[in-house]
């Protein structure tokens, strides 16, 4: 099964989620069905001076993710997103992390077609 | 929760004092400066600083002098310009580096150090309207977009710990990173401009770029009392654009009299400008409260100070 | 000689003294706008223009098929400009900074010179007096790259003559700031007498002081707000080169595009002064260095 990507706040499941992207600070990488999961820190990219939301995609394709639920996702970040073959669902806000997953595996998520905001430096 | 910000594209239009008269009106917001670079917004609201961060952002490369051969390959692959000549080494000018690790990758000895960058701290405060989040840039550093982002974020957390309403922020002048980063993703930009013909002309490009961005606009015209003429120039370049005026404020002492005294000029005197800037306030508060809202989505309820 | 008119603060006159200046130079003379994301000069000086064109900056363009995924580029880009996602690499324009590293780095020449446009340099004449200015375009976030041109095109414009040259700098102490007074002579400080206008303007002294230029100040608005500034000038044995008094009718005739030295007799004696004032402070300077 295909690996999510989600933006968190911390470690663990029950974190919140995250609504940045590019500056969140981590990312949990679960397995949607069994719940295994690993967590990225973010930490690199949110001191960056710019490409915050690149590095984040970068992070993320590198950990085998093929789907990303956050909240904001900035123009670049998107573009590299796509570029990596990785479907995202954005504007998700305050739910916890397991909520999330919970609402892909519902069939609840939105599928993106273009970034929400036009960012810069965040 | 809205987020307003508060632009000029050029300066000295009275944006920091009407930004100053809409925190002291609205009470409740989370007051941010986002003009990292020159910050006055503290002069007339006296922040008590409650935390003191530093801001690192970038690179810079410093040649040692120890280690270097003297092969001159740092200063032919600077496209910056800001390798100079020196005993017993070149130098680095620190104005100039770019801080793109250039010479560094090509540096044969190894002789460059890159050393983050320490280019201005940033504080968390308290203020008579509210909290407030500011910062100093040191003189020279960039990468002000950086920290205008940090700031914003700050604010935003603040929002949810304090229950706050509303986010109130005085922009950075001109139209570049810093402003980009300042604007992008705001509820409402409302723009103070002047008649004059700098007025307008910067006018016209802050209003293209908040276009770009795909902002709600609201302008407000200051000292419209000093040109007919360009003040008529203003309300049809705004009517063309489909941009609302929401006030236009007379050349009034009072601007300068209530900055003297450290005050806003709402809070400072009750005369005209002070009532159009209150009706001005109320004028945005409907934006967001009444139908016509800036933005279809966000239909936020947002305090208000009644006149005392 | 180079003269650079800056201010801490937007706002107080920069513009309105730069067009002043110009216009009550006795020598040949080149105004220079780098003020590049809010140009105004043009509109007080009204040159007739005889160039315009645009400005780039060199940026890379990838081919992809050359490349075999190294990650020099990527590892030698400080501003996230290229990034490698699986198997695509990806260039991200707006990020990049000029500094052809990546180019530099490529061993597969898998990266070309492209361009990204910074916005027009403009050029032309105001009577004898030679104009340039340098227009952001709106939505590029970097001046620096479009100011260094300008900065170029002036040295050529001024190679072969005994040229002055005036600076409308931009507001502020941050980096396009200093890059534009830089590689002046001599420094002028426009400020207002009022709160606003002295912390500001304390933050420009303090930031150009490094420089090691001679320094004076302007005082606009004079009689508009209160006196600390004149307690700070003596403080820091800053000279105070001219004062321009507050008035309506001075602010009204630079509402409708006027020369505020041409608006009356008295003004132009300022103005004659403030001339005198930086040709002085230029040549003792000189001579200090050269002791």
């Amino acid at each position: 099964m295909a690996k999510l990507a989600i933006s968190s706040e911390g470690p663990d499941l029950d974190e919140a989620l995250d609504p940045r992207f590019g500056r969140a600070a981590g990312f949990i990488v679960v397995d949607p069905q069994t719940l295994e999961f690993d967590y990225l820190d973010n930490g690199l990219s949110q001191a960056m001076a710019q490409g915050a939301g690149i590095q984040a995609a970068e992070h993320v394709a590198n950990s085998g993710a093929k789907t990303v639920l956050t909240g904001y996702v900035g123009p670049k970040a998107f573009m590299a997103l796509q570029a990596a073959g990785i479907r995202v669902a954005q504007n998700l806000a305050d739910m916890t992390v397991r909520e999330a997953i919970e609402m892909y595996r519902n069939g609840k998520v939105k599928w993106a077609r273009q970034p929400n905001r036009r960012g810069h430096g965040r | 929760m809205p987020e307003i910000l508060v632009i000029s594209g050029k300066g000295g239009t009275g944006k920091t004092s009407i930004t100053a008269a809409f925190a002291h009106l609205a009470g409740d917001a989370v007051i941010c400066d986002l003009d990292v670079d020159a910050p006055d917004l503290h002069l007339l609201l006296d922040p008590t600083i409650r935390q003191r961060h530093d801001f690192y952002a970038g690179h810079e490369a410093v040649i040692q002098p120890d280690r270097c051969c003297g092969c001159d390959i740092c200063r032919q692959v600077c496209r910056f310009d800001a390798v100079r000549p020196g005993e017993p080494a070149p130098v680095i000018d620190p104005l100039r580096c770019e801080g793109c690790k250039v010479c560094v990758a090509f540096c044969p000895d190894n002789a460059i150090d890159f050393k983050s960058k320490h280019c201005g701290v940033w504080y968390t405060s308290d203020t008579r309207f509210g909290p407030m989040v500011h910062a100093q840039l040191f003189p020279g550093d960039e990468n002000s977009g950086r920290l205008v982002a940090l700031l914003r974020q700050r604010a935003k957390e603040i929002v949810k710990t304090n229950k706050k309403t509303l986010i109130l922020s005085d922009g950075p002048p001109g139209i570049g990173c810093p402003v980009i980063s300042a604007l992008s993703g705001v509820d409402l930009a409302v723009i103070v401009t002047e008649p004059t013909p700098s007025g307008l002309h910067d006018l016209e490009r802050i209003a293209s770029l908040c276009d770009h961005f795909s902002l709600p606009v609201a302008v407000m015209v200051n000292k419209s009392d000093l040109s007919a003429t360009m003040t008529r120039r203003i309300e049809v370049f705004c009517r063309e654009r489909n941009h609302r005026v929401i006030a236009s404020l007379p050349h009034d002492p009072d601007f300068v009299l209530a900055m003297v005294n450290g005050k806003a000029v709402t809070e400072y005197a009750d005369g005209y400008s002070a009532q159009q800037i209150r009706q001005a306030w109320d004028t945005i508060l409907s934006l967001f409260n009444g139908a016509d809202s800036p933005k279809k989505n966000s239909v936020p309820q947002i305090g208000r100070r009644k006149a005392s | 000689m180079k003269v650079a008119i800056a201010s801490g603060k937007g706002g107080t006159g920069k513009t309105t003294v730069s067009a002043s200046l110009a216009a009550s130079w006795q020598r040949p003379l080149v105004a220079v706008d780098l003020d590049v994301e809010a140009p105004n000069l043009h509109l007080f000086l009204r040159p007739e223009i005889h160039g315009d064109e645009k400005a780039y900056m060199e940026i890379p363009v990838a081919d992809e098929s050359k490349c075999n995924f190294c990650r020099a580029c990527v590892d030698i880009c400080q501003f996230k400009a290229i990034s490698i996602l699986g198997s695509v690499l990806m260039v991200f324009p707006e990020m990049c900074h000029g500094c052809g590293g990546c180019l530099a780095v490529c061993p597969e020449k898998a990266l070309t010179p492209g361009q990204r446009e910074l916005g027009h340099i403009i050029w032309g004449a105001a009577g004898s007096t030679g104009f340039l200015m340098g227009r952001l375009r709106v939505g590029e976030a970097m001046s620096p790259p479009l100011m260094r041109q300008v900065k170029a095109r002036l040295n050529a414009m001024i190679q072969h003559a005994e040229t002055d040259v005036v600076i409308d700098a931009p507001p502020g102490v941050s980096c396009p700031a200093v890059n534009a007074v830089m590689d002046a002579d001599v420094i002028v400080l426009v400020t207002e007498p009022t709160p606003f206008g002295l912390y500001d303007v304390s933050l420009a002294y303090g930031a150009f002081l490094p420089l090691g230029k001679p320094m004076g100040i302007v005082i606009n608005r004079a009689g508009l707000g209160e006196d600390t500034i004149y307690e700070f000038c003596r403080s820091k044995n800053l000279p105070i080169w001219a004062e321009i008094p507050f008035s309506r009718d001075i602010a009204a005739a630079y509402a409708d595009g006027g020369i505020v030295a041409q608006a009356s007799s008295e003004l132009q004696l300022t103005f004659d002064e403030l001339v005198e004032s930086i040709i002085d402070a230029h040549a003792e300077h000189q001579e200090v260095l050269h002791a």
